[in-house]
């Protein structure tokens, strides 16, 4: 088996580094790999979807997972599955949708993986009605360090478990994962816009929603200022008895990389308020797949090349509901004095803490957006990550490309027994990653 | 017409570890045939079955298979024909040891030949009788374009394929006149384990797209079918390059 020598990125675009690549297409080629890492140690790359380092390893070796993605089994009157880490979410939602299904949670784009989303334990648009990815694993196979294979339980072995469920791939490779599903009657979800004029109307209603709603999630207008600041969407959804037509898989790409300038305050601005127009103030509703409302931006394949050659980066922090309406007015009314510019920002509530370390939800509202990667956006970066902190919140680590060693030992207070399980399953370090290092997360 | 409407298809698909065989199985599956996995890694078949039945609810079945055990390839032959109504045969697999470690070891050479000609032959030729017996079906062979010329960088491998490609010239003959169709797929670089990491490289195609290119020409009972297409260009060059050039290009 031989590796390949290649350039890898996030899909922020804002770093890319070199790295010696394995491709295994079965658990033998994985072993192998994992023998053959050298000092920079080895680190999976699966869907690529996550924004900072989480997946990066310069220097060193990555495994990609792409090959690995086969469903091993199903049972569909008991409503499980188990997959290779490769499978992508968007695919095997398909999949189990055609028996009467959906995946409990995903992401916002159908293109992360199973294995990704175990290992930055992601969240969707319904965490306050069914939690995080990692609530609905029942086991994961996991290829230790020192290529021991072995099957992780929520009982059995509850740390490793909490370990590698957000563990941003640092207890090794996962060879499957068995996941429960969620029965639904349709491929269909009723979804309803309604206009929100400023941020304390906005918070009002997702309070109220949330536990009205199975989906709740609120664009945010990040370039409105003054009275209008904070103001955006709510669009909520709850399952449908009417099954929709099936969207038509069409796969746009973008043309080219934009210009870097492309995306700038006035060009921004508009897009935000011709967004926010668009919707009547009374609301509308509409039936809609499950998937389109799940995944809108993944028919534009790689929508990441809007930003340029330079890449963006990705912010998403939550604050507990009792910092949220201080907290979240000083958050936008830094981002929009800095005037970076963010294309569709994101606001929605989280319900509860997750099974892992390094989970990242907690109860709270959590605020998501894009910025440019220009000169000014670390301070800018800087800043949000000290308002953060200042009201108890916390990071997401699958967006993050920037936070500060310290910050992120202070917001994840369970870092100390991660680290006690990584020193004693990977005592030699074989498992590392850029995000590691720069987060100092061995210590 | 119902009675016939029965006779199910099965693909019987050898080495099927590799990732275009992987993509043929589902290919085939959805295509609305059965499955029958053969190759030496069950543990991993068993896997691609499960992902196979799972997306397209088609049967799937695992065999063991060893392409150099050919003592053993006249029974996997029968037990293959009793598993399926029409059989049809995918055979994919294959040896590329690098040409630099070939010269320095005569045992890989004799592994190369092993696996790419006697193997492929010997489980032909056991399934032969079956095939004809049956009096329809399809055959195809994923060869190499390496076949088309021996070249310094990859002469065993290629004198290999190329002596497969001759016996499949005469398979074709002797199956066509029971309504059996051959076909030799020649692909060109293929995104596949086998070249993941190499150098040089290019007009690269996935597994999916080779697996597909396969299906169709089977189903068009093509006798020789270059994946890509524009590969049937570049060997057309390189076959008629004169020798005394030849000799001393380092391709």
């Amino acid at each position: 088996m031989r590796a390949r020598h290649m350039k890898l990125s996030g899909w922020g675009r804002a770093l890319a580094v070199s790295v010696r690549a394995w491709r295994p297409e079965r658990a033998a080629g994985v072993a192998h790999a994992l023998r053959a890492g050298r000092d920079d140690g080895v680190i999976a790359y699966a869907g690529g979807r996550s924004y900072g380092d989480t997946p990066l390893n310069g220097g060193g070796d990555v495994i990609l997972t792409a090959r690995l993605d086969r469903i091993l089994s199903a049972d569909w009157k008991a409503g499980r599955v188990v997959c290779e880490p490769g499978v992508e979410v968007g695919d095997l939602m398909r999949v189990v949708q055609t028996h009467g299904y959906a995946v409990p949670v995903s992401p916002g784009t159908g293109f992360a993986t199973v294995g990704g989303c175990i290992a930055n334990d992601v969240h969707g648009k319904n965490h306050d009605r069914h939690g995080s990815f990692g609530d609905h694993v029942d086991w994961i196979d996991l290829m230790l360090p020192d290529g021991e294979t072995r099957r992780v339980t929520p009982d059995g072995e509850a740390d490793l478990f909490a370990a590698t469920v957000g563990g941003i791939g640092l207890t090794g490779i996962m060879l499957a994962a068995g996941l429960r599903l969620r029965p639904v009657k349709s491929n269909a979800v009723l979804m309803k816009e309604t206009p929100a004029r400023d941020l304390e109307a906005f918070l009002a209603m997702q309070e109220e929603a949330r536990d009205r709603h199975t989906y709740v999630v609120g664009w945010i207008d990040a370039t409105a200022r003054g009275r209008a600041l904070g103001r955006g969407i709510l669009e909520t959804a709850d399952d449908s008895e009417i099954a929709v037509d099936a969207p038509v898989r069409t796969r746009r790409r973008m043309p080219i990389e934009m210009p870097g300038f492309a995306m700038n305050r006035l060009s921004v601005g508009i897009f935000n308020a011709l967004y926010y127009h668009r919707v009547p103030r009374r609301g509308r509703e509409r039936h809609a797949p499950l998937t389109q409302f799940l995944y809108p931006l993944d028919a534009i394949e790689d929508w990441n090349l809007l930003y340029g050659k330079r890449g963006f980066h990705q912010f998403q922090c939550v604050l507990p509901d009792a910092e949220s309406p201080t907290g979240l007015r000083k958050l936008m009314e830094a981002i929009s004095a800095a005037g970076t510019g963010s294309f569709l920002a994101v606001l929605k509530t989280l319900g509860g803490a997750g099974k892992g370390h390094l989970s990242f939800p907690m109860r709270g509202f959590t605020l998501a957006l894009d910025f440019p990667a220009k000169p000014g956006v670390t301070e800018l970066l800087g800043r949000l990550e000290r308002i953060t902190l200042d009201h108890g919140g916390r990071i997401y680590l699958a967006k993050d490309a920037a936070m500060q060693p310290d910050s992120f030992a202070a917001m994840y207070p369970r870092l100390d027994e991660f680290r006690a399980v990584l020193d004693r399953i990977d005592p030699d370090r074989v498992m590392n990653s850029d995000m590691a290092r720069r987060l100092k997360i061995r210590g | 017409m119902a009675g016939r409407e029965e006779q199910r298809q099965t693909w019987l698909v050898l080495g099927a570890s590799s990732s275009v065989a992987r993509a043929f199985a589902g290919a085939a599956a959805e295509d609305g045939a059965d499955v029958i996995l053969a190759g030496r890694d069950v543990d991993d078949m068993k896997r691609t079955a499960g992902d196979v039945s799972v997306r397209t609810g088609r049967n799937v079945d695992v065999l063991p298979f060893d392409a150099e055990d050919l003592a053993g390839h006249e029974a996997f032959a029968a037990d293959a024909r009793k598993r399926a109504d029409i059989l049809n045969v995918f055979l994919a697999f294959g040896a590329m040891p690098e040409q630099d470690e070939i010269d320095a070891d005569f045992a890989l050479a004799a592994h190369a030949i092993a696996v790419n000609y006697t193997g492929a032959v010997s489980v032909l030729h056991r399934l032969a009788p079956h095939l004809e017996a049956q009096g329809e079906g399809h055959v195809v062979v994923l060869s190499s374009v390496a076949g088309d010329r021996g070249r310094l960088k990859n002469y065993v491998y290629g004198s290999a394929k190329a002596g497969l490609n001759a016996y499949l010239q005469g398979l074709r003959a002797r199956l066509f006149r029971k309504g059996v169709s051959v076909t030799t797929v020649k692909p060109g670089f293929m995104d596949t384990d086998m070249t993941w990491g190499l150098e040089g490289m290019f007009l690269v195609a996935s597994p999916e797209q080779a697996a597909r290119a396969c299906l169709k020409a089977a189903k068009r009972r093509r006798h020789v079918v270059y994946v890509p297409v524009f590969w049937w260009g570049i060997m057309t060059i390189i076959r008629h390059i004169p020798e005394f050039i030849f000799k001393k290009m380092n391709i």
